[in-house]
């Protein structure tokens, strides 16, 4: 019997393919953090925001959340049309693991983010941003799994609703907030007290922070810890609702 | 004989925000291996959430099923190992090739990938689709992405192949090609075929039994013969009014294809 690794891969395996075919949904996600950077970027060079770092080392981590808000958090539209299509069914007919075609999937949504990452902070640099490679590993990390965490949560959503019209706006009126109280283009530290006190709960806030600080070079900053921390609880119950929901013999 | 499946109560029930709802009540029947069964009934009969039940998308709310030696409740995934399925919409992808599809399709049975990719050629050789092994799904007819749906539902030689309502939307040319093919499977492989269909002729002329739900229950089965006979008055009764005499009333006539997305 294959293992659970060997089915995912096969999976990962059609989706990757997918994507390298159509490469669209690449530059879609894209598509908003590069427009922030390109023309909002430059405004902030010479604010006061407060934090360690030039602007551009502020600013590049908040768009990297961005991108996965906008990229991962919409991976479940895929996963709509192939219910409509019959797709859905017929692999759920076959003996492999459930927990693999969730799997295989959110891996591909997770390479997927982090090649659009890289060509965002490619361009950051073309623009002037400066960070430490270990920085950049780190940030990546990160960013892999907050990628992998919106990734199960929007499977497992798509797998309850019917059409794509009900999925994108449920899913764009959570980004926002999410987005605006994470403090991705400023930081939260210029916030007056009841915005600062909302945006602690958003679990984002904490790995903006985390990736600020290692753009920065400052990896013992408690910022790191409570961002890895926030990202690891996030990933976990994500995934396990993913899998649960995805499980579901009637889903 | 040899039972390949047998059903007991096996029943559904739907909660929705209007109460629930009891599409299927209690089914009760046993089809032989090798056997074509056509299982019919009206819109709304329950044919297909006990197809679902049966092919493990949907858990039963009462009763018990076993297929191909195997408890549908306590080990669905040897059941899955056993059984092939053709959905009414066909589960090719637009953009993947026939090749592709198939390779897949073994490998989510657990084939290595060499072995995947012989049982595709092999998949192709036997259901006229050699030629088409790099074409993407898009670009085939509805008679060719029907031919790819059964191939796919037997890359692992299943011991029971259900088929939902598989000539919808066919025309008649590969409507009657199907019909070939469906008996060429059973006869080849003795692999048994449970069919459901909106068509009385499709369903007199494949299968060997019937079985006719309406509200949730079995309320007829035999030789197609034996229920004319029965319930028509006599042999020669068309299967048409047989149908109207089970159920009270006819057949709705079957809904159009959905539109290719």
């Amino acid at each position: 019997m294959p293992s659970l690794f060997t089915e995912t891969g096969v999976v990962f395996g059609r989706y990757l393919r997918q994507t390298l075919r159509s490469r669209i949904s690449v530059i879609f996600g894209l598509m908003q953090p590069l427009l922030f950077l390109v023309f909002f970027g430059p405004l902030l060079r010479d604010v006061p925001l407060g934090g360690e770092g030039d602007s551009w080392q502020t600013l590049v981590p908040g768009l990297l959340i961005q991108l996965g808000l906008f990229s991962a958090a919409f991976a479940g539209i895929g996963v709509i049309i192939e219910k409509q299509l019959g797709i859905i069914e017929r692999m759920r007919v076959t003996p492999v693991s459930r927990s693999a075609l969730l799997f295989g999937r959110v891996l591909r949504d997770v390479v997927q983010l982090l090649v659009q990452s890289l060509l965002l902070v490619l361009l950051g640099i073309a623009f002037g941003l400066r960070a430490p490679v270990a920085g950049v590993l780190i940030a990546f990390l990160l960013v892999g799994l907050m990628g992998a965490s919106l990734a199960s949560l929007s499977y497992a959503f798509a797998m309850r609703v019917r059409t794509a019209q009900e999925f994108a706006p449920v899913v764009n009126s959570i980004n926002l907030p999410a987005m605006l109280l994470s403090g991705i283009l400023l930081p939260m530290a210029l916030a007056p007290g009841w915005l600062d006190t909302i945006s602690r709960f958003v679990p984002f806030r904490y790995v903006v922070e985390a990736i600020r600080a290692v753009f920065v070079g400052d990896y013992g900053d408690a910022a790191v810890l409570q961002g890895t921390l926030a990202v690891a609880v996030l990933a976990a119950v994500s995934l396990t609702a993913g899998v649960r929901l995805f499980g579901r013999a009637d889903a | 004989m040899e039972t390949i499946l047998s059903t007991h109560g096996l029943a559904r029930t739907f909660t929705t925000k209007r109460g629930t709802v009891e599409a299927v009540r209690g089914i009760d029947m046993t089809v032989e291996r090798g056997e074509i069964l056509g299982f019919l009934g009206p819109n709304g009969a329950g044919k297909s959430t006990t197809l679902r039940m049966l092919t493990t998308l949907l858990p039963p709310t009462r009763g018990t099923a076993t297929i191909a030696g195997h408890d549908l409740a306590r080990d669905p995934v040897a059941v899955r190992r056993r059984i092939g399925y053709v959905a009414q919409r066909s589960g090719v992808a637009a953009d993947e090739t026939v090749r592709d599809e198939l390779v897949f399709q073994g490998r989510l049975y657990g084939l290595t990938r060499e072995d995947a990719v012989r049982r595709a050629l092999e998949l192709a050789d036997d259901l006229d689709l050699a030629d088409l092994l790099d074409r993407k799904g898009a670009a085939l007819s509805g008679g060719q992405q029907r031919r790819l749906d059964i191939a796919l539902a037997l890359t692992h030689r299943p011991a029971v192949l259900f088929l939902d309502e598989p000539t919808t939307g066919l025309d008649p040319g590969s409507r009657a090609a199907l019909w070939d093919l469906i008996r060429r499977v059973r006869d080849e492989q003795r692999t048994t075929v449970f069919l459901t269909t909106h068509y009385l002729d499709e369903a007199d002329a494949l299968s060997d039994r019937l079985v006719v739900v309406d509200g949730g229950l079995v309320v007829a089965e035999g030789t197609p013969l034996d229920l004319k006979t029965r319930y028509g008055g006599s042999p020669d009764a068309g299967l048409q009014d047989t149908f109207i005499a089970i159920t009270g009333h006819g057949p709705k006539p079957a809904e159009p294809a959905p539109l290719a997305l």
